[in-house]
């Protein structure tokens, strides 16, 4: 089993034949690069365009590119994008109908569009949420086409994490900045006096033959070593945490929390949190005719639940205030996701702190509802 | 694959009320799966989107049909629907009132306006097999008398009890006057051998199902069908949750033990 090839070390000349292999192959190779202000999300034509010597000062509603005196690819925390953007993307047809003649309507389906995709720089973070979109949209009983066949074809590349952000939090979240099983290749960026390099750790027979195609020698104990303290260190260096408690019931307890209110008095309900968060999968749909009125289209575009129109139902939204979206959105994404998909929805990677205009952040408010169930338990003690 | 419609035609329509029709489809080509009392389809109409709507008449009991209140611009252009014309219909989706469960046991059927439609074939099957069920009653509750749907057929089905109560009554009103749970009284069931089918409004929902549970009909055989935002009917649109419920996958019929707990939560 290739699978269980041996460590081998990259440099940027590695890196950079290892993309255009990929480009080579015809793949679409997604990955990180300086846009707009921010680390985002772009096609790369070599691995040139990674943000080489970028790092970013994340706080609540706010995130800052900052220069690295080291060079470094990966050091930049979660970016405003994620990989659903490409999964899972905010506008897909679903299929038309044509009104063939007065009294026939036929309907056609339309073949999802599926580049051959390789994601570069998949972080621990985004791999948990891609596995959690993978349940999601394709583990129950319909799948969603679309995300499965880009999905199947897409190869993980991950870039393990030794440089958390301020609104990190994976470790309480269950995960770390290690990368788990799920990725093709996984790279840990190291650079010191023996120079810029990455670890490779093959994670499956596709990671392995590119690998083989790309020049690279075998890792050095030292290097291997470098790296692990590394991630590990990364470990303890996590900027903010959920409470150790267990969120499944602590938000299904506090249903009727006062802290709804207090945070609903912040909450814009912009639905930012929900845009930015990589397992928010929320959808809608809306029919789009053209000028003849015999052609229809049904299209799929995300959607958030703190759109008013989220829960419309005749008459009115089910959930009209502030306080029942967020906690809507708070409640599904740490309790009743586990009902649904036997999995939790956060993965603690700290967008929907740094990304909300109001700067609400996930792990204060839950901090929150905890101290106010404890507070309620003595009370009725 | 995605679940592209299938082409329906309107065989017959009937106007219910002021604004409820009920349409009988036929499929064009090809059949969709048989559906059970209980699903729903998600419904298109061309140029305007989808809707889910209960099956009001299934495959068994004389034909697939859906009974439809103009509310919104989809469920207009259904209601504005002539003989001849075609809808797009996928499902069968959801789960079903599950009346087999009811075996041997008292069977009290209450609705709520056009929430009799999606109890309609539940209904017809408990007639069709008397022996298998103990004694079936039909409540239904409705705003005016203009709003029972289905009038003539209700008076036609031989229950062991129906009752049929308004809100406002006309002049030429004969029958009773007020909520449809104050007809529990006169319905004759044994509350721990019953199961109960309940539809409607919500806040009907929860009185009846109050009061039923009040009476002594178990929790876990009081079943309500229960209505939320639905886009996809896949369970992946998100928007149909309540809870921990995605309901068009787990719903939309779920027992009052599970559903007291989230319909007593405000907006939920």
């Amino acid at each position: 089993m290739t699978a269980t090839a041996a460590p081998a070390v990259l440099d940027r000349d590695g890196l950079n034949a290892l993309v255009a292999a990929l480009v080579a192959q015809g793949r679409t190779v997604i990955g990180p690069t300086v846009r707009d202000g921010a680390v985002g999300l772009a096609e790369l034509a070599s691995a040139d365009e990674l943000p080489y010597g970028w790092g970013v000062e994340l706080d609540a509603g706010r995130y800052r590119l900052v220069r690295r005196e080291d060079g470094a690819a990966f050091a930049h925390s979660a970016g405003p994008q994620s990989w659903k953007s490409y999964l899972h993307p905010s506008r897909e047809r679903l299929w038309s109908a044509d009104r063939t003649s007065e009294a026939e309507i036929a309907y056609t389906a339309h073949e999802p569009e599926a580049p051959s995709y390789a994601f570069l720089g998949v972080r621990p973070c985004d791999l948990r949420a891609i596995a959690i979109q993978d349940r999601v949209l394709t583990g129950g009983r319909y799948a969603d086409d679309g995300y499965g066949k880009r999905r199947r074809t897409a190869l993980l590349i991950a870039a393990e994490c030794t440089e958390p952000g301020a609104t990190c939090f994976c470790v309480s979240t269950g995960g770390g900045p290690s990368a788990d099983p799920g990725y093709d290749l996984a790279l840990t960026e190291i650079v010191d006096e023996e120079g810029h390099r990455f670890l490779v750790r093959v994670g499956s027979d596709e990671g392995a033959e590119l690998l083989e195609r790309t020049p690279h020698r075998t890792a050095d104990p030292v290097t291997q070593q470098t790296a692990r303290a590394a991630v590990d260190a990364a470990r303890d260096r996590m900027g903010r945490a959920l409470p150790p408690v267990d969120l499944r019931s602590l938000m299904g307890a506090s249903l009727d929390a006062e802290r709804w209110d207090d945070v609903a008095a912040r909450c814009l309900t912009c639905g930012n949190c929900t845009m930015v968060c990589p397992t928010c999968f929320c959808t809608t749909t809306e029919e789009i005719t053209d000028l003849t009125g015999d052609h229809t289209e049904r299209w799929q575009r995300w959607d958030s639940c703190f759109d008013l129109d989220f829960s419309y139902l005749h008459g009115g939204p089910v959930r009209s205030s502030a306080r029942s979206r967020y906690r809507q959105w708070l409640t599904h994404k740490l309790s009743t996701w586990h009902d649904q998909f036997g999995t939790t929805g956060c993965v603690g990677c700290g967008r929907c702190v740094t990304w909300c205009p109001a700067g609400i952040d996930i792990t204060e408010e839950v901090a929150a509802l905890d101290a106010e169930r404890a507070a309620l338990g003595t009370e009725t003690d | 694959m995605t679940a592209v419609p299938v082409p329906h035609r309107v065989v017959a329509r009937r106007p219910e009320t002021a604004d409820t029709v009920t349409l009988h489809l036929e499929p064009v080509g090809a059949a969709l799966p048989d559906f059970a009392p209980g699903q729903f389809a998600m419904v298109h109409s061309f140029g305007r989107g989808e809707i889910p709507v209960s099956v009001s008449s299934v495959q068994a009991t004389g034909g697939l049909a859906h009974t439809i209140r103009s509310v919104g611009a989809v469920s207009d252009g259904l209601c504005a629907m002539r003989v001849g014309d075609v809808v797009g219909l996928r499902g069968p989706y959801g789960n079903t009132w599950e009346l087999e469960r009811a075996y041997g046991c008292d069977v009290l059927v209450v609705a709520g306006g056009i929430g009799l439609a999606p109890l309609r074939p539940l209904i017809l099957s408990a007639l069709a097999e008397p022996a298998a069920y103990r004694r079936v009653s039909v409540l239904v509750g409705a705003r005016t008398p203009g709003d029972v749907i289905g009038r003539q057929e209700i008076d036609g089905w031989p229950t062991a009890f129906t009752g049929v109560t308004v809100d406002q009554p006309g002049a030429d009103w004969r029958r009773d006057v007020g909520v449809v749970t104050q007809l529990l009284g006169r319905a004759p069931f044994e509350p721990d051998g019953t199961w109960a089918f309940v539809c409607g409004p919500e806040p009907m929902i929860r009185a009846t199902a109050r009061e039923l549970a009040e009476r002594g009909v178990p929790r876990d055989r009081i079943r309500v069908s229960l209505e939320r935002n639905m886009r996809c009917a896949t369970g992946h649109c998100g928007h149909c949750q309540l809870g921990p419920l995605l309901l068009c996958q787990v719903g939309p019929v779920a027992n009052w033990a599970q559903a007291e707990p989230l319909l007593s939560v405000r907006e939920l």
